[in-house]
């Protein structure tokens, strides 16, 4: 009889210490943002277009770490992000959905552009160069191609136009093998 | 001297026979000049002329754009007819901007810079400055600019200048046949250099299937002690840079390192004449001499062309075709890349042009790989071609990358050997160039996250400057008024006590 008050005593005991010192553990040391949050976020492209249908990038981020949007909204970030959120998150893309676009960047028709400057406000990259009632142009490095300019000119004198192939950033494309033979032995199969 | 073995590497039939005992030529100046801005590694040259100015033999049409560029110069005179986008010596056979210059037959040499008389006693940065504005760039084929090469003295101890005239790639005979009619001027070229990067030995590393140059260079060299001349075996690519230092001095240059951080610099022969003319004449780098070669030329020569003769020009002069070439190669047949046009221009880093035939080519349909290994054995960068290449075609390249296919200097050994004809450069090719373009696409993602954080940064300063103006105005307001506020307050409370 005595004994087992022992065992029950001392066992409390052990509980009531490890519990307190967990508790005051998980105040100590808490960890006050999601940190796999954070890395999606270094993912992003962190331009803010908004055009995943979120505020910008942080938001994005914080809604893919709770599981509630899809991997396939960012448009900048495009094939290769998509598959980079996809393995970092565990799960399979369904890119059936996505066109793969080739990159852009915007392009202001200069006999259209009336100087309003609403473009210079909408870019999140400060890639347009112009000032009131002058004409405006696209630092073409600094643009990625989000198209949040498009929208917002009064004259339409903005359009998405791909980047050019030049003689830096041609390469070769790869290689097509005749892949026949598999093929025909699979045909004679049936 | 003592040499080393290098790892793997081929025997090619070397045909070098076709064009190596024809004595250099000069092209008759044809009707036009297409002198590219971009004739180098680094950034495009300057325009400096406007179209219709008149230009004398040697005068700069193009400055440097940059600390890695090099500028452009006349090769004959004549009057510049225009600049504009001509199709580039590339495979891709897409536009550059380009100088034409239309010769007016007199082939006259404007004002040249003072020769350096004595250049052995100049300060070696005056020779790394005649360099850079002569426009002499690697000839060899990289064409990488060689005044920053000849830099690296300041930066890194340096032993010895090896002068490539190893020329392993099959067919090209230009360097063979400038060290047998120029010995003397290359011999002063490089030691000129080797002045300039301080380095105490100049070392000539020539192929052994070169005897008469490996003779007379080592005949021309006997005069000066600190100057050797070294027979290589027989081994492609005994010529890449990295492979030629280590069977001269037994190391390997780490990825990713240079030749220098071992204490040795490497440039071409005729990159050493180019000096010569430089320092001692003034002359800038305006000609140079390419072997025009390959089944398909009715008559192979080793032709001295001025810089931006079209392709065709040079074809025609060597008698032009006389069976249907099946590709031309700008550069060797091994690591040359196939030109899509021949109104393309010889450039500085112009080594050969061959016209192959089918034959020569010898392409077959690709069948799949047995995994004979042979590819490992001869890759002289001891990578593993087969498995990269099976990576790559299931464009998994981020394996790829980690079995080392940017240490890939695309030899074309693993090609070559391949029993089943896989393209396996190609495969390589390919991956670098998708590698190298994610790269510049997360630097360009960089960017662009830093352009809109300090977008940020600045809107919500100017939002709080806006607040600490208004902030600012409000006591104004309340201090400005208090004459007639305060009366009428004062009034309204007199009111309301009567």
């Amino acid at each position: 009889m005595y004994g087992m008050l022992i065992a029950i005593g001392s066992l409390t005991l052990i509980g009531l210490t490890l519990g307190t010192i967990l508790g005051a553990a998980a105040r100590q040391f808490a960890v006050k943002e999601d940190p796999l949050e954070e890395e999606l976020k270094a993912m992003l492209p962190g331009s803010q277009c908004g055009q995943c249908g979120y505020v910008g990038c942080g938001q994005y981020a914080a809604a893919l770490a709770k599981g509630e949007a899809e991997v396939t909204l960012c448009a900048p970030g495009g094939k290769v992000l998509i598959e980079a959120l996809a393995n970092k998150l565990g799960v399979t893309a369904d890119l059936s959905g996505h066109e793969e676009r080739v990159p852009e960047h915007a392009f202001i028709i200069e006999d259209l552009c009336i100087g309003c400057t609403r473009c210079i406000r909408e870019c999140s990259t400060d890639a347009i160069m112009g000032a009131n009632k002058l004409m405006h142009t696209i630092i073409v490095d600094a643009c990625h191609g989000c198209a949040k300019c498009v929208p917002v000119c009064p004259t339409d004198a903005i359009v998405m136009v791909p980047v050019q192939v030049t003689l830096r950033n041609w390469h070769w494309s790869k290689p097509e093998i005749e892949q026949t033979q598999p093929k025909q032995e699979v045909a004679h199969a049936h | 001297m003592k040499l080393f073995p290098i790892l793997g590497g081929i025997h090619p039939e070397y045909r070098k026979e076709l064009a190596s005992e024809k004595a250099i030529v000069a092209l008759p100046m044809p009707v036009a000049l297409y002198i590219p801005l971009q004739q180098h590694i680094g950034a495009p040259a300057e325009v400096l002329v406007n179209e219709g100015d008149l230009v004398k033999k040697g005068q700069m049409i193009a400055r440097s754009g940059g600390a890695v560029s090099s500028p452009q110069h006349a090769a004959t005179s004549g009057r510049i007819k225009a600049v504009t986008d001509v199709t580039a010596p590339h495979p891709s056979g897409l536009p550059q901007t380009t100088i034409i210059l239309e010769p007016d037959g007199k082939d006259e040499w404007g004002d040249l810079p003072e020769p350096i008389t004595d250049p052995f006693t100049a300060d070696p940065h005056a020779i790394h400055e005649r360099v850079a504005q002569s426009g002499i760039v690697g000839m060899g084929g990289a064409a990488f600019p060689s005044a920053v090469k000849l830099n690296l003295g300041t930066q890194k101890k340096l032993e010895i200048l090896l002068l490539n005239g190893a020329e392993c790639e099959p067919y090209l005979t230009c360097d063979d046949r400038v060290m047998r009619e120029y010995p003397d001027e290359i011999i002063d070229g490089a030691r000129i250099m080797a002045h300039a990067l301080g380095t105490a030995r100049v070392v000539i590393a020539i192929e052994q299937n070169k005897p008469q140059a490996i003779s007379i260079m080592t005949k021309a060299a006997s005069a000066f002690p600190d100057v050797e001349v070294v027979g290589v075996p027989v081994q492609y690519p005994m010529g890449s840079e990295r492979h030629l230092v280590q069977a001269i001095t037994g190391r390997e240059t780490p990825a990713r390192k240079l030749t220098a951080d071992l204490g040795v610099v490497v440039h071409n022969v005729a990159t050493a004449r180019a000096v010569h003319h430089a320092v001692r004449f003034g002359r800038p780098l305006v000609a140079r001499v390419v072997t025009v070669s390959g089944g398909a030329i009715r008559e192979p020569n080793n032709v001295m062309t001025p810089i931006g003769a079209r392709i065709a020009d040079l074809i025609e002069f060597c008698g032009g075709f006389s069976a249907r070439p099946e590709s031309i190669v700008n550069g060797g047949p091994m690591m040359g890349q196939p030109l899509a046009s021949l109104d393309a221009p010889v450039v500085k880093g112009t080594s050969g042009i061959l016209a192959l035939t089918a034959e020569e080519i010898n392409d077959r349909p690709t069948s799949a790989c047995i995994r004979c290994g042979n590819c490992v054995t001869v890759c002289p960068c001891g990578l593993s071609p087969l498995d990269m290449a099976a990576f790559i075609r299931k464009d998994n390249l981020d394996v790829a990358a980690k079995l080392g296919v940017m240490d890939c200097f695309s030899c074309g050994s693993c090609s070559w050997v391949c029993p089943s004809h896989i393209p396996l450069v190609h495969y390589f090719n390919y991956a670098k160039g998708v590698l190298n373009d994610l790269e510049r696409e997360s630097r360009k993602n960089e960017r662009i996250k830093s352009l809109a954080e300090v977008r940020i940064i600045r809107i919500e300063k100017a939002a709080e400057a806006k607040r600490a103006a208004l902030a600012a105005r409000k006591p104004a307001s309340d201090a400005a008024p208090p004459s007639t506020g305060g009366e009428a307050k004062a009034a309204t409370e007199e009111k309301a006590n009567t």
